[in-house]
């Protein structure tokens, strides 16, 4: 695969926002052509990640609604719906635009309208992704992180504690993250005392409802430098499938398409998990991020909550992961996580992460997984050489 | 009332059933009722943040079952909240599980019956 830099980088205030998704999409969007010093018109395809805008707000086709509002025609404008990993998903398919040849220049953007919705709205929307059997017991994303945190816990003999430690680190580093839809510490007494979402999970287990966008400009990594001095190359990127009813797994505390996108990462980029610097895994729930840590080699089955605890994935450990605040304090506007994951990561391999920048990383991995661990992308990304 | 799981040529069982065996792909071409054995909670939740039409708290449980040795499993509404992992469950029917029509489903997209398990 011919290697592909990414030269502009870009994202919205996530959190609450008055905008709707087109004003979010084309805030993102056209911040990250300024940033790359792009016009409008070099763009040759446009990627816009997005899970349910239809069902949100009653908007569809948006990407024709951002190719027009951008004024990126007559570029090829496609939408990416990969549920929650639609922004990897995004960067995928912007990186096979670029590296067989067919865009010079691939603007992806993505984006979620969300906290118009009730909390009982959003969660049956995000729950519409099951089988039948499962929508019908009223099962919920929280559920499954409830069941699986429940099987985690007790199959590895974890404390209930280093779950919400999770929660405490996100939230420390989203304090540096001005994007963030959450800038506030809290403790693990916090995370145990707040109410049950789905036992042994609690409110400061689960990332929050957010509206937000985020863009990525990509271009042959041998022309990225007529662009820009600024730029990191997207060397090996997987996405992978598990099964749609969650329950038909072996292992429930196994995310098996988190396994087998990062195989594929990995042997793109001829790197390994050793080699990571910087993560950004998805922290839809404090228990994923432990699972991730481990399924993509991270650390042992079953060791990952050790990790935690021993600050080894905080600012300063040796792999710090989540310096963006992760979903859990950044905020989580579906389409847009997987390209605000990509977003942090190309912050950190261009020394431009500014207060949360970790020392000198080389190797930086993100994680988008959608549904629960339905469907996952794995993106391997290196600073210029 | 049946609770079925398929069964394809190789002896591989689910719940639900598939076209197609997960797998080894052969497609499936028998069903095997589970709803008259017991099975036993492999892990459980109390969801307390329950979408339209769904009753609150919702306990729920990851049940598995042994058919002559293959191992089935299964999701589904607890009749009890007293339940822990281990525990000896039986699927007992109801004829509507959560509200049809009150979430963002279509309400003839799908049935709304089906199997609460009940401790033993």
């Amino acid at each position: 695969m011919e290697e592909v830099a990414i030269i502009g980088a870009s994202m919205t205030q996530f959190g609450e926002r008055d905008a709707w998704l087109a004003d979010l999409l084309s805030e993102a969007g056209s911040e990250c052509i300024d940033d790359a010093g792009v016009a409008p018109g070099e763009v040759e395809h446009l990627y816009v990640s997005n899970m349910a805008s239809g069902e949100f707000e009653g908007q569809t086709g948006v990407m024709n609604v951002l190719a027009h509002d951008l004024g990126v025609m007559p570029a090829y404008s496609q939408r990416v719906d990969q549920t929650s990993s639609s922004g990897g998903a995004g960067v995928l398919a912007a990186c096979q635009s670029v590296a067989s040849g067919t865009s010079d220049v691939t603007l992806l953007v993505g984006g979620e309208k969300m906290t118009h919705r009730t909390t009982a709205e959003a969660t049956d929307l995000i729950a519409s992704i099951t089988h039948p059997v499962e929508y019908k017991h009223g099962v919920t994303l929280p559920s499954f992180a409830g069941l699986t945190a429940r099987h985690y816990l007790e199959t590895y003999d974890a404390p209930r504690e280093a779950l919400a430690t999770v929660a405490v680190k996100n939230h420390r580093h989203g304090v540096d993250n001005p994007h963030a839809q959450f800038r506030k510490e809290i403790d693990v007494e916090t995370v145990l005392e707040s109410p049950v979402v789905a036992d042994p999970l609690r409110l400061y287990d689960f990332c929050p409802i957010t509206d937000g966008s985020a863009a990525l400009l990509f271009c042959p990594a041998d022309r990225a430098e007529e662009y820009t001095d600024e730029y990191s190359v997207v060397t090996g990127v997987g996405g992978a499938t598990d099964t749609h009813v969650v329950h038909e797994r072996e292992n429930p505390s196994v995310m098996g398409a988190v396994r087998d996108s990062s195989a594929t990462a990995y042997d793109r980029a001829g790197r390994g998990p050793g080699d990571v610097d910087v993560a950004e895994l998805h922290d839809m729930f404090t228990i994923l991020e432990v699972l991730q840590s481990e399924d993509l080699g991270f650390f042992e089955k079953g060791e990952g909550w050790r990790a935690v605890e021993e600050g080894r994935t905080e600012m300063g450990g040796d792999l710090p992961v989540n310096t963006s605040g992760g979903l859990k304090s950044k905020g989580h506007p579906l389409g847009a996580s997987g390209v605000a994951q990509a977003y942090e990561i190309h912050r950190q391999l261009t020394g431009t992460a500014g207060p949360r920048q970790v020392e000198d990383p080389e190797v930086g991995l993100a994680c988008n997984v959608g549904g629960f661990g339905n469907c996952v992308i794995t993106t391997v990304m290196e600073a210029a050489r | 009332m049946t609770l079925d799981a398929g069964r394809c040529p190789n002896g591989h069982l689910t719940y639900p059933t598939h076209p197609r065996c997960p797998e080894c792909g052969e497609p499936q071409e028998e069903t095997v009722d589970i709803a008259g054995g017991t099975g036993t909670v492999l892990t459980w939740t109390l969801a307390t943040a329950t979408p339209p039409g769904v009753r609150s708290p919702n306990p729920l449980a990851i049940v598995e079952f042994d058919v002559d040795g293959e191992s089935v499993r299964a999701l589904g509404q607890l009749t009890d909240e007293d339940v822990e992992t281990g525990d000896e469950v039986r699927p007992v029917h109801v004829e509507e599980l959560r509200e049809p029509g009150a979430g963002i489903r279509h309400p003839d997209s799908q049935d709304w019956d089906g199997y609460r398990f009940e401790p033993v």
